[in-house]
């Protein structure tokens, strides 16, 4: 009866009557050893591929294909055929991981994490558990009536909702496999603090009243569907979400990269400088005005500013652009004017970009 | 009879939900009428933050995903 006591806790909520408890506990075990196993193998191959990518890129490119080094088609397919793999892998590895640290953070356990907070600290609170709750632009609306009846106040919210797209992880693996974790670090680092900071203006603005009357009125009762999965259904979590966000985004990636290795290749050195550069200072609120309106995943948003930057363009303005696209779009106007009435959704867009700007300037600034 | 709800404001993911529903619904022979709430008060009203949802005579079994086959065929039984 050993397996049956050391796995006693997963079986408990599952066993129905009649069902053996011991088999069902050692099959349980069995799947978990054979999860972890799977895992570890699956990292080595994964190391092992991603540590020959360059190697790799450079053989295809130049030996197979009869290509020149140094000449603009072969950069760019070198580009193509290095970065593509490379976004994809590590796409894969966090995605996983995030899906399986997500299992712990259901937007219900938000809810109560964050409910009888006050502002100021909820507001840090909130854009820290926008990274790790699950959230999706579809359910931006149920999830702030969601909120907002609980008693959270609607600064606190807006961190949450502004976190939530603008930090995640796509953004940052893409950002860390093609500038390195500084630049991923301040992304997330400037992110974190636009949700607090836009968040608490919101919230001190008092725009309560610009609310749709019915969503106070909304009684929303505290459903907590299922209890929490054990670790063999955390992996499932893990892959099931690789499979969902890879199978989602990887086309724009690689459209995003293709379109990357275009400019890489051949757009001159330096072209950039002038219309994006440090010295051009219209060119970050042009930017943001730009990025606003747009809809597009990190995804494909990245791979295009990585070739930006290579040609001369400043790091602000490109932040500035990527977050005003990542963040804000027209869709989410939208669908959010089903319970903000119009002044408050001027509010919001106009904060949030203008904490945007101010980002993109103090980078340009300081680097 | 048993009364099924999808809770969704018409997303892609309320669709594969409510087909996958009437399938493992249909498999293991259950009687169900199945209906599709889309206004977002009456989504709200069910306390859902996360679309699509799941409701087996008025209780809130699955919400934010579309679980797997097995997964609602034991749901579906176990609430029968």
């Amino acid at each position: 009866m050993k397996p049956a006591q050391t796995t006693g806790q997963a079986v408990c909520c599952g066993a129905k009557p009649g069902t053996r408890p011991v088999s069902r506990a050692e099959n349980r075990r069995f799947g978990l050893f054979r999860a972890v196993a799977l895992c570890l193998v699956g990292g080595a191959l994964w190391w092992l591929a991603y540590s020959r990518l360059a190697v790799f890129a450079g053989w295809l490119t130049y030996s197979v294909l009869p290509l020149d080094r140094g000449s603009h088609l072969g950069s760019s397919i070198e580009f193509f055929v290095y970065e593509s793999p490379k976004v994809l892998m590590l796409l894969v590895l966090v995605v996983f991981g995030v899906g399986i640290v997500r299992s712990f953070f259901t937007p219900e356990r938000t809810r109560r994490i964050l409910s009888g907070k006050h502002e100021s600290a909820g507001n840090v609170l909130a854009a820290l558990l926008g990274i790790v709750t699950p959230f999706c632009s579809c359910s931006a609306v149920p999830l702030f009536i969601g909120f907002v009846t609980a008693g959270i106040p609607l600064g606190v919210t807006f961190s949450f909702l502004i976190a939530a797209p603008m930090v995640n992880e796509v953004a940052l693996v893409l950002l860390f496999g093609m500038f390195g974790w500084k630049v991923a670090g301040l992304y997330l680092g400037t992110g974190l603090l636009i949700a607090i900071v836009a968040g608490w203006v919101i919230g001190r603005l008092r725009m309560e009243k610009h609310v749709e009357d019915w969503v106070f009125e909304t009684k929303s009762g505290g459903a907590d569907a299922g209890d929490p999965p054990d670790w063999p259904a955390r992996i499932r979590l893990g892959r099931d979400a690789v499979k969902e966000i890879v199978g989602q985004v990887w086309l724009y990636v690689l459209i995003g990269i293709a379109v990357g290795a275009g400019i890489h290749g051949f757009v001159p050195e330096n072209f950039m400088a002038s219309i994006m550069g440090k010295g051009a200072w219209w060119s970050v609120p042009l930017a943001v005005l730009l990025g606003v309106p747009m809809y597009a995943n990190a995804a494909g948003i990245i791979p295009v500013v990585q070739a930006l930057l290579g040609k001369g363009a400043a790091l602000g303005t490109v932040l500035a652009f990527m977050m005003s696209v990542i963040a804000l779009s027209l869709p989410e106007a939208i669908i959010l004017r089903k319970v903000l009435k119009p002044r408050l959704i001027a509010v919001f867009f106009g904060t949030v970009a203008l904490s945007i700007m101010l980002v993109g300037y103090l980078f340009n600034f300081l680097m | 009879m048993k009364k099924l709800q999808i809770l969704g404001t018409g997303c892609a993911k309320c669709n594969a939900l409510t087909e996958a529903t009437k399938k493992a619904a249909d498999e293991i022979g259950l009687e169900y009428e199945i209906a599709k709430v889309t206004e977002i008060r009456d989504i709200m009203s069910f306390g859902v933050m996360t679309t699509p949802a799941l409701v087996v005579d008025g209780t809130v079994k699955i919400t934010g995903k579309v679980p797997g086959h097995a997964e609602l065929k034991a749901l579906l039984s176990a609430a029968n």
